[in-house]
């Protein structure tokens, strides 16, 4: 009784899909001289345009939708048009998917777009729909480095041009260590791994119980030697997964994100031998290093200046890094000898984070949504 | 480790049963099952009117500027628009009279129809504008008239309002007249008056459908708002009894019930009305009140919903977005600024309400000041407005 009462705690409710004036969602990432897309288009949008339900039924099926992909594609990038500096961009389909918004289900097609020549001028030309409903708006999310900018296609401004403006070096490589250190911040993950391995540096295992390390250079080498080999491993493989020599599917990768955390606070619990936490800490690195490359890739990089923005990117997280753990190092060191540290600092919140780990997990291995979160 | 062996065995079964329930990812996938249903349609092809309407669609196609054909599309689209509670359908029928939308005078039926999509899209002084020049040609159109009273009265501009209804004397049936005037009353000092004659329309006439409904909603909002709460009940029931879904009645009864706290009757009226917003944050209220589990989820979806609406730039349902953050996310300073934007526009009982709400929570009293002004001016009839009203007074004292 208690798996399934754990099973329909864990489902979410589903609310019917809402009732919201017609749009269509446009994301186009700027790389030099091409310009990755996605455009999400809503399904019943589509079936008023080209009709999909070819049963009729007033149902539309994955099947139906699937064998309509070709006029998708016709129909969609006959309504929008990519120019650069005068010179039209050839753009072909890569892909189409599935996405549910508020108001329903979305085609979600991935294209790329060449244009010849580096953009720096760009003008976009946008008709889709709107001679079958007239208040259709195409919402638009232009990326260029790390730099997003939004505008609103209507049937009054259909066609719109965008400036983008020639970067210095050191703005770009300024931006991305910005990047780097607000996504080790927010990368709640990461910093939960690299605390969990922290939490029990300021104090040693002596017949198996915790006790206080004696004095400061102990703790700073055992700090120094777990932070420098995290950095080291996911240093490397941002840079392989961002130049593109190995690729790993992310649901792998966030999933073992998540378990990495857990068994970093398993690990404080049921503690091995203390001096080899480095190297769980470069292990696991390994696999975090993935996870921050997936955040760099979704930023859209700079062909052109590739290796400078995957350097400052990476200084920003080291930065990033450096400043949490010299918040927590001198308080975790000050307070160690405290009764209070073993018990409910250390395995308190080892427990915790394992717990938080455990929802990330499920989250991720089975593609859920848990907690709005 | 054996302690937490049932405890992991427990975990992998439960994560080995939810690997089996396909639900809703937030990033795009690629469906695994041909047969997996991903949208509903308001027709299937053999619908009546998804033929009637095909119908019309191919003689447009083949002459866009056929009128007869466009208006009686764009009719249909707006009604079908009514009945679903869908806005997509007032673009549609916007697309449809596209060759005249431009044009500064166009037809009288197109103007008509343009009224009605601006009056929808809350762009009231433009609907007027074309209320009034519709009106210039044909001084005799009923339906041109009561759409203007109606704005009018929206607007709170209640002396002109009266004589538009009025010019309905000869132009429709009496019921028509009475419930224009009538809709005044509650809000010009001359409730009883109008709950009299709407009790008599209701009695005597053999008017039903959606003007039924229409009547016996003015009089079971009046009622309400006067505190005659049996009458209201009743008038309600009277509107629900026709049969035909309606709406703006399920969201004035929803209004109705949350105020007597029957959370539990507002809950079975909206459980399954959860793609309108207005009436999704009817049932949230609810929810909230009752500390239902789905609250939290439907909290989420309309501040999702809210998000995208401005997103794209479209205001039309600010009174909604007011209440939602005053009441669902606790952020009294935002839901004043919403409600006194909403006020700008439109000056209806519940837009008031909204405002003095979101004032008295702050013990804004100059804020207030526009409503407390309008409340005294026009001999509101409304209990719960004067009770905020008086609270207001006495809090900023």
């Amino acid at each position: 009784m208690r798996i399934l009462l754990v099973i329909l705690w864990l489902l979410p409710s589903l609310p019917a899909s809402a009732h919201k004036p017609s749009d269509s969602y446009l994301s186009l990432a700027v790389q030099n001289d091409r310009i990755e897309g996605q455009w999400d288009i809503a399904l019943r949008d589509l079936a008023d345009a080209i009709g999909l339900d070819s049963d009729g039924d007033g149902q539309l099926t994955w099947g139906e939708v699937r064998n309509k992909h070709e006029e998708i594609r016709a129909y969609a990038l006959s309504h929008l048009a990519l120019s650069a500096d005068q010179q039209t961009c050839s753009t072909q389909m890569l892909e189409q998917l599935i996405d549910h918004h508020t108001d329903g289900a979305y085609s979600v097609l991935r294209f790329r777009s060449n244009c010849n020549g580096p953009i720096e001028r760009l003008v976009v030309d946008y008709r889709l729909l709107f001679d079958i409903d007239a208040q259709h708006k195409g919402l638009l999310r232009l990326t260029q480095g790390g730099q997003t900018s939004t505008a609103i296609f209507s049937r009054e401004s259909p066609a719109q041009e965008f400036s983008l403006a020639k970067r210095s070096l050191w703005t770009e490589s300024r931006q991305f260590i910005h990047e780097g250190i607000w996504h080790i911040w927010l990368g709640f993950d990461h910093v939960l791994f690299l605390l969990a391995l922290l939490l029990p540096a300021v104090l040693v295992r002596v017949d198996g119980h915790w006790q206080a390390a004696g004095n400061f250079s102990s703790v700073c080498w055992n700090v120094v030697s777990i932070v420098t080999a995290f950095t080291v491993a996911h240093s490397l493989t941002l840079s392989l997964a961002v130049l593109d020599i190995v690729r790993l599917p992310s649901r792998l990768v966030e999933s073992t994100i998540a378990a990495s955390v857990v068994l970093a606070g398993l690990g404080n619990l049921y503690p091995m031998v203390a001096s080899r936490r480095w190297m769980v800490a470069f292990g696991f690195g390994l696999i975090h290093g993935f996870g921050f490359a997936a955040v760099l890739i979704d930023l859209g990089l700079p062909q052109d200046s590739l290796l400078l923005s995957l350097v400052s990117f990476n200084i920003g997280v080291e930065l990033g890094q450096l400043a949490i753990v010299a918040a927590f190092l001198p308080l975790a060191y000050l307070i160690r000898h405290s009764w209070s540290y073993p018990r409910l600092v250390l395995t308190g919140g080892s427990l915790a984070v394992i717990a938080i780990a455990l929802v990330w997990f499920t989250e991720r291995a089975f593609n859920l949504q848990l907690f709005p979160v | 480790m054996t302690r937490f062996r049932p405890f992991i065995v427990l975990i992998l079964l439960g994560w080995f049963l939810l690997d089996q329930v396909g639900i809703a990812s937030s990033e795009p996938y690629r469906p695994t099952d041909n047969a997996q249903v991903l949208e509903r349609l308001s027709f299937k092809v053999s619908d009546p009117i998804a033929r009637e309407l095909e119908t019309l669609r191919t003689a447009l196609r083949q002459d866009p500027r056929h009128i007869e054909s466009a208006v009686t599309l764009a009719t249909r689209y707006i009604e079908q628009g009514r009945t679903e509670g869908d806005p997509r359908f007032l673009g549609q029928a916007q697309a449809i009279l596209a060759p005249w939308w431009n044009e500064p005078t166009p037809p009288p039926a197109v103007l008509l129809l343009r009224a009605t999509i601006r009056q929808n899209a809350h762009e009231f002084d433009q609907a007027l504008a074309d209320l009034d020049e519709l009106l210039d040609r044909q001084p005799t159109n009923a339906q041109a008239w009561l759409t203007k009273a109606a704005i009018l009265q929206v607007q709170a501009r209640y002396d002109e309002a009266r004589r538009a209804c009025q010019r309905l004397a000869r132009l429709a049936a009496p019921h028509i007249l009475l419930g224009c005037l009538s809709d005044l009353a509650g809000v010009t000092g001359q409730a009883a008056k109008g709950r009299e004659l709407l009790r008599q329309v209701l009695l005597e006439s053999i008017i039903s459908g959606r003007e039924r409904i229409w009547i016996a909603t003015i009089l079971a909002e009046t009622a309400a708002r006067t505190g005659a709460l049996r009458e209201a009940e009743q008038s309600f029931s009277d509107a629900f009894k026709v049969g035909v879904k309606d709406q703006y009645l399920l969201g004035a009864y929803g209004d109705f019930l949350l105020d007597q706290r029957r959370y539990q009757d507002v809950i079975s009226l909206l459980e399954f009305e959860t793609r309108a917003d207005g009436l999704l944050l009817r049932l949230t209220l609810a929810e909230q009140a009752l500390e239902l589990s789905t609250f939290q989820t439907h909290t989420a979806e309309l501040a999702a919903r809210f998000a995208a609406a401005r997103k794209r730039g479209t205001t039309v349902h600010v009174r909604e977005e007011a209440r939602f953050t005053l009441t669902l996310q606790q952020d009294a300073h935002r839901a004043l600024a919403l409600a006194q934007t909403n006020w700008a526009v439109q000056r209806e009982p519940a837009d008031a309400r909204i405002l003095l709400e979101s004032a008295l929570e702050l013990r804004n009293r100059t804020a207030a000041q526009p409503v407390l002004d309008w409340l005294n001016r026009n001999h509101v009839e409304d209990f719960r407005l004067r009770q905020l009203a008086k609270q207001i007074q006495e809090a900023t004292f």
